[in-house]
């Protein structure tokens, strides 16, 4: 029994937690709202209440659930060692067999389960939103025209045209590769930050990595998760392990952490009791890695390939690559190994920007709250531009830099990477020229 | 229930988001971080966001004899904050400035909500600290701290929270506002008023600002762990450190339930064979003073048969040094559903001979109890591992609760070291105050809060 299958199954990591109260200092939300439903150890209460039948699956319950970014500062933090998040999803599905699904979340996760249709809709969007936003003069990013359910005061990043995945063939090939790999684009980096993907691709090539980015691939289901349709999440999961399985490749790069630790995890909690898919889905898990780890663990950097760049940048980590993938110290290093670049560490850089994805939809003006912290911390560096390895935490910054009056580039650290290896590559060309 | 006009009138007092009632948030109010205890709704929790708002949700309350029950970050270990009475539960989290910092008085004035950690964080540039540092510093408020008056690991060298307090602001229950105390080091007008609040657990008044003191924070620090295989070697060892003039500022001790625990909870290397662990820290301004000191501890515990001394070189084999007794707690609440602890205390001379009852209880009750604690100043916790869910065993547990208390109270101890009285050990104050001495206090209540409006059901039991 799986604990998406059942509020039981999570009870025994509900029986280790003592109520001390130590994830009030850490937790983004409590830390806003000052009140104890909105903290760990005040959410574990409301999901014992219902266990105990003293709380019905109320509409309320169902809002106080809502409340958590899953960012697993609080798990970090648990003397006890309780694996907040499993709680707080394994009771979102269980509050959406109860009370099922809102129909709006219905119909997008049911799009999302259909990656052509998805792919059809997003494509469209891409050619027509000049419609319905308007563009910000300098952060990449538009304002919405009309309220169509996202707040005027946001700005959304414009949808690329055309793909990622339709922009580059299904296999890059090199000469003699050393590795053989594939590419789970993600969302963001297949629709939005074109740019990043392309420098993934561009970084593997660089270091003779022969890369595969299946057509088929889609959503990882990390949305669906978060809000509770376990039914359909499983259903990705399975549709992935499928994709990923059949691939003769020596690791799946991921170049987002909520993607990542799907696959790494999530997938596997899903399938937990279908244990042929289960087996499939852990030898999946085994392969996959963030892009930084795989340059810098895998491959090796290879310093004498870095150009390079003058520039101040400061890392955000973005919380499922740093707590949830335990990628903190790559990314690092792959910006100190960059001649001429200097890492400005920001106060609390491994706390939560407040986005979670959707949760930085369904509450925008907390959302943003929490943010405020991030671009103050960003703001106090005088950097000159930003770095992290997440597309939603990309997002929320450019849009936390609209509303709060900062204004800098903000790049995947595999775009650096790239922007290096581009340098050396210059360097090279205006010597042969000379 | 409240009547609807008395929760409106709340709304009008702090606005109405700053009233909850949904079932939801009442039940995330039901509890504290004490186990084993009665979980009980209040019917409202108001937010309020200046004095002001506070004294007129006191006079409110006042009209229609409802409870208050004043909580800042609910981390306390006795009850204190469960609202046994239903009512208002006053979440002061709101009021969290800091007022001033005044670095050449070596005071601060703050504000209750305000979390321990961040009045550090904030006199820290001035080279300043505010000593008491329990488990929960870095979520607990400076008004629950004051409430409860809790210690930590830092009592023998530096005190508690009482002897940091040095003056308040009060709101009574009758709706006025009182100052006691100030800024001057000598203050001998009138009664202590300030200590009576000071650990008045929220029972006589509501505290709406702190003055404390703040002193140098010391340069150099020193810290070792001591291994023990017999408890009265280890019990030597804590009286010869204080015999020979040096005052460690941590003097912490593990007994072998807690180390077998710890152990096999963090896999930190400890030895499961060691009947005891002492993890000791002196510290100062004077280096050279502070390296004697940490040799002549040194001294002290192979002359008393330590079995191994592990020094911390570094920061980092500091941190390592204290993980060991970070962990004790959390390891000891892994082993069974409930952890009821403890935190009887008696002159350190009768550490020895407390840790041995402990263990006569254990096998009397036939209970788990892992006994840890502030050894410097006589503060342990013994914990005892249950399960609430056992109404046999748990009935075991009540008898052995009561002979720590008594043992304790024998050996010329407190009920109480830093947890506060509360509902948890409502119920022995006759024992150490007799019923005269009761009866006094029950007197002071009386006289302030007549009432009793103020957080009842604490301190004394079911008033």
């Amino acid at each position: 029994m799986t604990i998406y299958d059942s509020l039981e199954a999570v009870k025994a990591e509900l029986a280790n937690c003592m109520k001390c109260g130590n994830c009030q200092e850490v937790c983004p939300i409590y830390i806003e709202e000052k009140k104890e439903a909105a903290v760990a150890r005040g959410k574990i209460k409301l999901v014992e209440a219902v266990l105990k039948g003293d709380l019905e699956y109320t509409k309320g319950f169902e809002d106080k659930l809502a409340l958590c970014l899953t960012c697993k500062a609080c798990n970090e933090k648990c003397p006890c060692g309780v694996k907040v998040d499993k709680i707080i999803l394994g009771t979102r599905a269980a509050i959406v067999k109860n009370r099922g699904l809102h129909p709006m979340k219905k119909m997008i996760f049911g799009t999302l389960k259909k990656p052509g249709l998805f792919n059809f809709g997003i494509k469209t969007g891409g050619k027509f939103q000049g419609l319905v936003f308007k563009k910000h003069k300098s952060l990449h990013g538009a304002y919405p025209r009309f309220p169509f359910g996202l707040d005027l005061r946001r700005i959304i990043p414009p949808l690329a045209t055309t793909p990622l995945r339709d922009q580059v063939p299904e296999v890059v090939k090199v000469d003699n590769p050393v590795k053989r790999v594939a590419f789970f684009t993600g969302c963001t980096m297949n629709f939005i930050y074109v740019d990043a993907g392309k420098a993934v691709i561009d970084v593997l090539k660089k270091n003779n990595v022969e890369v595969v980015i299946p057509k088929d691939q889609h959503c990882c289901s990390m949305p669906i998760i978060a809000h509770g349709d376990a039914a359909t999440a499983k259903e990705m999961a399975k549709s992935h392990v499928d994709i990923f399985s059949k691939l003769d490749v020596d690791a799946i790069i991921t170049a987002c952490g909520s993607c990542g630790l799907t696959f790494q995890r999530h997938y596997l909690e899903l399938l937990e009791d279908d244990p042929e898919y289960y087996a499939k889905a852990q030898k999946v898990a085994e392969k996959i890695i963030d892009i930084s780890d795989f340059i810098v663990k895998v491959i090796g950097l290879d310093k004498s390939k870095l150009g390079p760049l003058n520039m101040k940048v400061t890392y955000h980590d973005p919380c499922h690559l740093n707590r949830g993938m335990g990628v903190k110290s790559t990314p690092r290093e792959v910006l100190k190994s960059i001649p001429g670049l200097e890492l400005i560490e920001m106060k609390n850089a491994d706390r939560c920007c407040g986005s979670a994805g959707s949760f930085s939809l369904t509450h925008y003006d907390l959302s943003m709250a929490i943010h405020k912290h991030k671009i103050e911390a960003i703001r106090a560096t005088k950097a000159d531009a930003v770095v992290t390895g997440c597309g939603a935490c990309i997002m929320q910054i450019t849009d936390g830099m609209n509303r709060f009056d900062l204004n800098l580039p903000i790049y995947h650290t595999v775009e650096i990477l790239a922007k290096s290896y581009a340098a050396k590559e210059g360097e090279k060309e205006a010597k042969a020229v000379s | 229930m409240l009547a609807q006009n008395i929760l409106e009138e709340l709304k009008k007092i702090v606005g109405k988001e700053n009233v909850l009632t949904s079932k939801e948030d009442m039940i995330a109010y039901s509890f504290d971080a004490t186990a084993a205890m009665p979980e009980v709704k209040p019917d409202v929790v108001v937010m309020p966001e200046n004095k002001e708002q506070i004294v007129e949700i006191v006079k409110l309350a006042g009209q229609h004899k409802i409870p208050i029950i004043t909580r800042g970050a609910g981390t306390n270990l006795s009850g204190g904050t469960i609202p046994i009475k239903n009512g208002i539960v006053l979440s002061m989290l709101k009021l969290d400035k800091i007022i001033e910092i005044d670095a050449e008085n070596l005071t601060a004035r703050v504000q209750p909500g305000l979390i321990i950690q961040k009045l550090n964080d904030a006199v820290a540039p001035y080279g300043l600290m505010y000593p008491p540092d329990p488990g929960t510093v870095t979520t607990a408020t400076m008004g629950g701290s004051v409430s409860e008056c809790s210690g930590g690991l830092r009592g023998l060298k530096y005190g508690v929270t009482k002897d940091y307090i040095m003056g308040l602001e009060v709101v009574m229950a009758d709706g006025s506002v009182i100052r006691t105390g100030g800024k001057t080091v000598k203050n001998v007008s009138g009664y202590d008023l300030t200590k009576l609040f000071t650990g008045a657990e929220g029972t006589l008044g509501i505290i709406t600002e702190i003055t404390v003191k703040l002193i140098p924070a010391p340069k150099y620090r020193r810290s070792m762990l001591a291994i023990f295989d017999d408890i009265d070697k280890a019990g030597n060892t804590i009286a010869d450190i204080i015999s020979n003039k040096v005052i460690p500022a941590t003097l912490e001790i593990m007994d072998n339930v807690t180390i077998r625990t710890v152990e096999n909870y963090a896999k930190i290397g400890l030895p499961v064979e060691a009947e005891a662990i002492l993890i000791l820290e002196v510290d100062g301004n004077i280096e050279q003073i502070v390296i004697n000191e940490y040799e002549t501890v040194q001294k002290i515990c192979k002359d008393n048969g330590a079995v191994e001394i592990k020094l911390a070189q570094s920061d980092k084999e500091r941190d390592a040094v204290f993980a060991a007794r970070r962990a004790a707690l959390p390891a000891l609440a892994q082993v069974r559903p409930t952890t009821v602890l403890e935190d009887a205390t008696v002159p350190r001379s009768k550490i020895p001979q407390m840790l041995k009852a402990l263990k006569e209880i254990a096998k009397k009750y036939n209970l788990q109890i892992g006994t840890f604690g502030h050894a410097g100043d006589g503060n342990l916790h013994p914990t005892i591992l249950t399960d609430e869910s056992d109404k046999e065993e748990m009935e075991r547990v009540e008898k052995a609760v009561d002979e720590i208390f008594k043992i304790a109270i024998e050996l010329g101890g407190t009920l109480s070291g830093e947890h506060g009285i509360g509902m948890a050990k409502a119920k022995y104050m006759e024992w150490e105050f007799g019923k005269e001495g009761v009866e006094v206090m029950k007197k002071i209540k009386d006289a302030l809060d007549p009432d009793h409006i103020l957080n009842p059901g604490k301190m004394f039991g079911g008033n």
